[in-house]
């Protein structure tokens, strides 16, 4: 009797205090976002600030309702959105097909890394809208000019965190998958790859931020759509809720983005962090 | 007739001044279970490495049924020390790796594999998790992956070092019964000399420095095992002991001798 119920109460005392305590910091989460929107709605409901400068959170909704309905400047919110979330998807597409392996041939083949490797590393540490200028001179103002510039953001980052993978693979499972016959090509796809995965991913995590933040900015300065040209332009004719809206929608795809990726991490390489 | 043949080998890292190993002659045939015991140092694990192909040797010649080994191959199979699975794939997926690059279709490959979890004690693992293993079961998975292969040759680097002293008892009597089962010549490297008296049927005795073979036993306490004695009677029986004893003293008097020569 007693042996039966020892382990119940051993296991279920740890996994409460874990449950409370998760629960907990997520609502101090909560309880802080709330606050926020609370002091922003009274700051403005008093008219300690004037709504140029800072409209009150419920005609920022009423707009953002405005925006995906009827829209601004000719476009919708989706519009805009979609342009934004176009040119992104294009230029990660282009740079995970690209910057893999680009990555594998920099952490698997010392002449690759030679030529390679000193280019990127000249490249990366620039901050993108400084080549822009020169990317607008080459390649015009068009679409591509805006692409181009998020791919190179994008790229640096997962190509180094490809060979970065590559480089650290566990010899062991080498030397076992070449004793099992593994030919070169069979190493790279069945040993390789699947070890470098969740430094991959975490590359496209940490490009994806950088190539938000860069496409919004390119945008604020060369774009007819696009979020970031939706906020520049309401932002000349002073329209405070479309630019406060604008700033909200481009923070939330943001976090979307995040999450995305670390559900996807989660999902696609669940071995990683367990003790194996 | 011998089926793997060191002949001379000696072994050097590069840029070392001594050699790891000297003059390692030895054979193995058909029936035997092989182990190399010694202290760290005594480069039994490059021994290992060189048969495997990982590494080459410096002088000597190392031949397969007469062709002389060039590089890793699925003919000699390695069980590691750190179980080296891929932990992206399941259990059965892991014993059948071999299979699948060897492109052998995946109905056939699983049917193998099942096999070989059977014979380990496994049956029923088969979409298990690496990491959902304890560290007895990885060995095991290890050891039905090099078998799923059938290589000519088994070689197993310190297989059950990082096992506690229950498991690894376990997983001795386990390795008899499959040595015994399939018929497959193994090379076992070890530092624990009970295990080496127990499993061996030829043991040698390596000593440091550089690393060489300064004794050569034959003996027959796995045999008994397999004859159907238990683990525990062969290991308390005084001859046990006394060939155990006696290993112990070998590898003592080498490492005093070593000392000693440092002191001159």
């Amino acid at each position: 009797m007693s042996s039966y119920e020892l382990p119940v109460t051993v296991a279920s005392k740890p996994k409460a205090v874990a449950v409370r305590r998760s629960l907990s910091t997520r609502w101090i989460s909560v309880l802080t976002l709330s606050g926020l929107i609370v002091l922003w709605w009274a700051v403005t409901a008093v008219g300690l600030i004037e709504p140029l400068f800072l409209p009150p959170p419920g005609a920022v909704l009423e707009k953002g309702w405005l925006l995906a309905t009827t829209g601004y400047m000719d476009s919708t919110l989706w519009q805009h959105l979609g342009a934004s979330l176009g040119r992104i998807g294009l230029a990660l597409g282009a740079a995970v097909l690209s910057a893999i392996p680009v990555g594998i041939a920099i952490g698997h083949n010392r002449i690759a890394r030679g030529i390679l490797d000193p280019l990127i590393e000249f490249y990366r540490p620039i901050p993108p809208l400084a080549y822009l200028p020169l990317i607008v001179i080459w390649c015009g103002i068009g679409e591509l000019s805006k692409v181009l510039l998020i791919y190179l953001a994008i790229f640096a980052p997962i190509a180094i965190a490809t060979a970065t993978g590559v480089r650290t693979v566990d010899p062991a499972k080498l030397r076992a998958a070449q004793s099992l016959g593994a030919t070169r090509a069979q190493l790279i796809r069945h040993v390789i790859l699947p070890s470098a995965l969740p430094d991959i991913l975490t590359g496209v995590r940490i490009g994806l931020g950088v190539g938000w933040s860069t496409l919004v900015a390119a945008e604020l300065i060369a774009a007819t759509s696009g979020l970031g040209f939706m906020v520049q332009s309401a932002a000349q004719f002073l329209v405070t809720d479309v630019v406060v809206l604008g700033i909200l929608v481009i923070a939330l795809i943001a976090f979307a983005m995040e999450m995305g990726l670390r559900a996807l991490q989660r999902k696609l390489v669940p071995w990683h962090g367990q003790a194996h | 007739m011998a089926l793997l043949q060191l002949e001379r080998i000696s072994a050097q890292y590069p840029g070392a001044a001594e050699p790891v190993l000297a003059d390692i002659s030895l054979s193995l045939g058909p029936q035997q279970l092989l182990v190399a015991l010694g202290p760290s140092g005594s480069g039994k694990t490059s021994l290992l490495n060189l048969i495997a192909g990982f590494v080459e040797p410096s002088a000597g010649r190392i031949t397969l049924d007469g062709v002389p080994v060039k590089g890793p191959s699925a003919e000699r199979g390695v069980v590691f020390q750190d179980d080296a699975l891929l932990p992206w794939q399941d259990v059965l997926a892991n014993v059948g790796f071999g299979l699948e690059l060897a492109g052998v279709p995946r109905d056939q490959r699983e049917r193998r594999a099942r096999e070989m979890l059977a014979l380990v004690d496994l049956a029923g693992f088969d979409t298990r998790r690496i990491w959902q293993l304890s560290g007895g079961q990885k060995q095991r998975v290890g050891l039905a992956r090099a078998l799923a292969a059938d290589p000519r040759v088994l070689l197993m680097d310190e297989p059950f070092g990082a096992l506690d002293a229950f498991t690894r008892e376990q997983m001795q009597e386990l390795l008899l019964q499959v040595w015994r089962r399939t018929a497959k010549p193994v090379f076992l490297i070890t530092h624990d000399i009970e295990e080496a008296v127990f499993l061996a049927t030829d043991l040698i005795l390596l000593a440091p420095d550089p690393g060489q073979i300064v004794e050569r036993l034959s003996l027959d306490f796995g045999q008994r095992y397999s004859a159907g004695e238990s683990a525990r009677a062969i290991k308390s029986d005084p001859r046990f002991i006394e060939t155990r004893e006696h290993v112990l003293a070998r590898v003592f008097s080498q490492r005093s001798a070593a000392r000693r020569q440092e002191f001159v």
